[in-house]
Formats: C-alpha cells, structure tokens, sequence
C-alpha cells in the first residue's frame, strides 16, 4: 500500500471545491422553487417550463446552435487542412501562424475582428460574422489535435502505402483520413463548445440584430440573477459536459492505439 | 540486361553529398546487400530506388527503363520498412491485401491469394488480428508477406531484422534466404550489421560516405578487403604498419615496424617502397606458449594483454614488442584439451604465409 500524503490530498481537494462548488450551486439552484438564490425551499422544474415558453431565449438558443455547428464545421475542416500542413511541410513559421489565435487575448481578437468586419468587409454584423470570427479562433485547437495525433504516427505507414501502389488522394483517404479521424472528431467537437459559450469575441461581432445564449444569460443578469439564468446555464453545462467527454474518450482512445503500437 | 541498373547516381542535401557517384548493376534472382555504417547513404539510395526521393544526377533504370518520372505507386518495386509500417486500422488479411486491391485485383482472387500468403507465413489463423495484437516477429512476417503478395520486380528490405533481438534475428535470417529462393523475387537489402549480410547475401556493395568502397561476393570482401575500411568494417582484424621491401607475383616481403620481416599473400598492384598495412583475421593467427616450436616463419614472441571468453571460442589480445596489439582465436571446441593462458603469460603468435592482407594507405 502506498502512503498518501495528506497535504497534497486537501490541496487537490480544496482546488476541486473552489472549481466545482459553484457550479454545482448553479444547478442546485436551478431546481429550487425560490424566487431567490438565497435557501433552499423545494424541488421544482418550474424554471425549466418558464425557460422553454421563453422565446427570446429559444431563439437566442436557436442561433447560438446554428453558429456552434456552422462554425465547428468549418473550422474542422480548415484546421485539419492546417495540421496536415505542418506535419508535411515543418515550416517554422506555420504553427505559430496558426496557433496564435488561440494564445491570443479575446478581446483583442473580437476588436480586431469587428474593425475588420466594418472597415475592410463592410460586412453588417450578424449570425455570418459571428460563424467567421468562431472559425477563426477555433481552427487552431483543431489544428494542435490533429497535429498531435500525425506526430505520435510512424510516418513511414503514408510511405508505405505509396509504395504499395496508393495514388497519393487514395493514401489520403484510406490511410490517412481513418488514422486522424478520432482526432478530427476531438477537434470538431472541442470547436462546438468553444463556440456556443464563447461570450466575448460574439459580443463584439454579433451586431444588434440576433440574440445569442451567452450574450443572452449576460443581459439576463444584469436586471438580476433568476432561477431561470441557473436553469439556462445547467443546460449548456451538461450540453458541454458532454461534448468534453465524448471528445477525451476519443482522445484517449488514441493514445491507447499509439502505445500499443 | 541487369534488372536494375544504377548509373553515376548523386543526391546532395545542401553542401552534404549523401549519395557521390555510384554505379551499381543488379541481376535478376539476386540477394543484393547495401552494407555500411550510419549515414554511409545506403537508406537514401534505397529511398531513391523506392521512389520516394529523386536523385540530383545520374539514373535508375528498372528493365532497362529510366524511372526518373515515375512515382512510387507506379514502380513495380516495394519496401519492407524497417518499422514495418503495417495499417493499425486494418486486419493483418486487409494489410496483405491492400497491394492486390490498389492494383484492382478482382475480390475472389485477392482473398485467395491473401490466404494463400498467410499460409505461406503461417499465420493462417491470425488474419483477423490487428498489427498492435502480434509480437514482433509475427508483424515482420506480415510486412513479407504483403511486400511480396503483388509479385514485385524488386523488393527493398530496410534493416528488416534491426528490431528484433538476437535469437529472432537468425530465426528470420534463415526464414528470409529461404522465401527469397521459392519466390525468385529479386532482394535489395540494408543492413549496417556485417554478419548479418555476409550471412544473407550473393553480393555485397560496402558503402562509405556515400561512395561504394568495394562490392563484391561475401567470401571476397571478408577474405580480401579491398581497402583499409572495408577490412575495418567487416569482421575483426588487426592492423599494423607495413612497408613493402619485395613484391613478387607468389608473394610479398614486408617490413613491420619494430618487428621484423613478415610475408604476405601477393596482390596486384603493389610496388616495393609502397607503405601501408598488413591485416589478419584473429582466426588466421595461431597462439602457442612461447616456449613451444613453431614451424611457421611467421613468427613473433608478445605478451597476453588480456582474452575474450564467449564460450565456443576464446580471443587472446596480445602485445608485440613494437607495441602493436594483435588478436588470436583459439577454439573452445575440446574441453579439457583447449589450452588456455592468462593475462601477462609469454607466448608465440605465428601465421600461414598466405594468410593476411597488404592494404596500400
């Protein structure tokens, strides 16, 4: 048996607590027939019901979903363009090209987009700018996924199959293509969530027309926090939730498949 | 005509030549060796047959046809990798089967041929598993077997036996020679270990900083070394410093530093005054005690600087009174009869006069 110290035993559980206990708050709250996020007084879905006869939060719902999957779609395809890019040519310059977005502040990067947008594309904001300005910041973390699956790949198997007679399209679809898919999924659904609750690069390039959910809770609670902002927020958690652990079982799936190797 | 027939071949990366003019013929049937040390050239020219890299200069004719603008798909030539780069998303059956369905082989056949190849690996009833589910040697099998499934002109063999440890390694030695005689698939193989291609090969070219330093019979190039690295290279030997003071067409009179008169087997070329070194095998140099008669003239008195027991045989380093080290093998082969001596003993190293090799600087 091995002897667990106790220091490093509360320090993680400690750290779990301060990451966790709000949001279990959250969705605690969100069943509680309570006007007020104050006690707990009894179990109720009543804010769930008022959620989904309120239109303006359907709609902003509605929207948010349209750009996650337009936005994750592209940036899937891009991205993985862009990880196959580095690993064919390893141009020094290219990684950082592509990740920057990602390192880059938000803020930064929502300026610099709604500039862009109105100055040099003339472009009326709304849900297309948003899906544009989404791809951008997401094409990087496919790009990192499907990089990192071709690294810990024996490049001689794309030789090889070359060697055994494959056009170089046919190398790409029956060797390639199946070999990064877990990552590309990883990547697709690693975009989605990103995409539905990123708050601040969609403020700066939603415009004033279509509401959105992250944009949407933030100016619910500007009049007050409502049992209903709780019940919208353990929605979109679970809805995440379950995206991350979709894309780790993926991602794990991979490595096993890489140590056995 | 020479099935594949390489002619002044150069590849440079930057100012680095990898690969310096080479011409190399090889025949139809044939076991061919590219032997040499890391980074002698032999993966890039084997990349370049293969298709996979262009050379700057010079060609590669298959059958006679240049092979300049032909991808590697379109070569009738395949590599076993030495990772053995087997599909992890596909069966050891769909593995062997991917040259045959490439070449739009109809869907009957292939799966005859497929069980056919497995057999003839006996992996019969592994055709389900996948390449992560096999041992080591298990996966070189399928890498042979999908290599050679296609009936390629030329089959490219990249250190397939590197990975493996020692005991497999003979096993698959043994297994190699033999599919490549009952299928007459003409092999190109590289190895940086010298017992394993003079164990394997009909011909041998040692390569050296991208140049051909001889290419020739196994037998040949260990017995006659052409030059001082080959001689170094291949096997053990010893070397000393030698000048020539005759040279006969039956044999040759050399003077060793420090030592004395030696005579050599005679060897082209050679001129009085020529200086260089003399080189013999540890198995061509008898060891006696010092005080026993030797009748070879051969002959010098040192001192046993220390041995190497590995059990069927014991190798003696010995020290010659101009400070020259020279090796001797003596063989384990009768225990009890075998004579043994101990570090610091006295003894005659002597040898044959048709034994060992005059290398000019």
């Amino acid at each position: 048996m091995r002897r667990r110290n106790i220091w490093l035993c509360s320090a993680a559980a400690l750290a779990y607590a301060f990451l966790y206990i709000p949001l279990i708050i959250v969705v605690v709250y969100s069943f509680n027939d309570s006007k007020l996020n104050a006690e707990w007084v009894s179990f109720t879905l009543s804010w769930y019901v008022a959620l989904f006869n309120n239109q303006e939060m359907l709609t902003a719902a509605r929207n948010s979903l349209i750009i996650a999957v337009c936005a994750s779609f592209c940036a899937t395809i891009l991205g993985s363009m862009a990880g196959l890019a580095m690993n064919r040519y390893k141009l020094k310059f290219l990684p950082i090209l592509v990740f920057a977005p990602v390192a880059m502040p938000e803020i930064l990067l929502g300026v610099a987009l709604l500039l862009f947008f109105l100055q040099v594309l003339n472009l009326t904001l709304g849900m297309f700018s948003i899906i544009i300005a989404h791809t951008t910041f997401c094409i990087g973390f496919v790009a990192i996924i499907v990089r990192a699956r071709l690294q810990g790949m024996d490049e001689s198997i794309f030789e090889a199959a070359r060697d055994l007679g494959a056009s170089p399209w046919l190398t790409f679809r029956l060797i390639t293509l199946p070999l990064i898919m877990p990552a590309v999924v990883a990547g697709a659904l690693m975009s989605f969530t990103l995409s539905i609750d990123d708050f601040v690069i969609t403020f700066f390039t939603k415009g004033v027309g279509e509401p959105v959910l992250p944009v949407q809770i933030y100016t619910m609670i500007k009049v007050a926090v409502t049992p209903e902002v709780n019940a919208v927020s353990t929605l979109l958690m679970l809805l995440t939730l379950t995206m991350i652990i979709i894309a780790t079982k993926l991602d794990s799936g991979v490595l096993r498949l890489e140590t056995k190797k | 005509m020479a099935l594949l027939e390489i002619r002044n071949l150069t590849r440079r990366f930057g100012d680095f030549t990898a690969i310096d003019n080479i011409s190399i013929s090889i025949e139809s049937g044939e076991f061919f060796t590219l032997l040499g040390p890391s980074g002698c050239g032999k993966t890039t020219l084997l990349r370049m047959i293969a298709g996979f890299d262009l050379p700057d200069a010079g060609q590669i004719l298959l059958d006679g046809k240049d092979m300049a603008n032909i991808p590697p798909e379109k070569r009738p030539i395949h590599t076993v990798f030495q990772s053995y780069a087997l599909f992890p998303h596909m069966t050891v059956s769909e593995n062997i089967a991917f040259p045959l369905k490439m070449a739009g082989s109809a869907p009957d056949q292939i799966n005859s041929r497929v069980k056919e190849a497995l057999d003839d690996v006996r992996l019969s009833n592994l055709g389900a598993r996948f390449p992560q589910e096999l041992s080591g040697g298990q996966r070189q099998r399928v890498a042979f077997a999908r290599g050679l499934i296609n009936r390629p002109r030329l089959l490219l063999l990249d250190e397939p036996l590197g990975a493996l440890d020692a005991k497999l390694r003979e096993e698959m030695q043994i297994e190699l020679i033999n599919l490549q005689k009952e299928r007459g698939v003409t092999f190109v193989f590289i190895t940086h270990a010298q017992n394993e291609a003079l164990a394997l090969s009909h011909r041998i070219a040692v390569m050296n900083q991208g140049k051909v330093e001889q290419l020739d019979a196994p037998s040949r190039i260990y017995s006659f070394p052409k030059n001082r690295f080959v001689a170094d290279f291949i096997g053990k030997i010893s070397i000393m410093n030698a000048q020539v003071l005759e040279a006969s067409p039956s044999h040759l009179r050399l003077s060793v530093a420090g030592l004395g008169e030696v005579t050599a087997p005679s060897k082209d070329g050679v001129k009085p005054r020529d200086t260089g070194v003399l080189a013999i095998r540890p198995e061509q140099v008898r060891i006696t005690h010092h005080t026993e008669e030797v009748e070879l003239k051969n002959n010098f008195t040192g001192k046993v600087q220390g041995f190497l027991y590995v059990g069927d045989v014991t190798t003696y380093i010995v020290e010659l009174p101009n400070g020259a080290r020279i090796e001797a093998l003596l063989p384990n082969s009768a225990p009890g009869s075998a004579q043994f001596f101990e570090t610091g003993d006295s003894v005659t190293v002597s040898w044959r006069q048709d034994a060992g090799t005059f290398l000019n600087d």
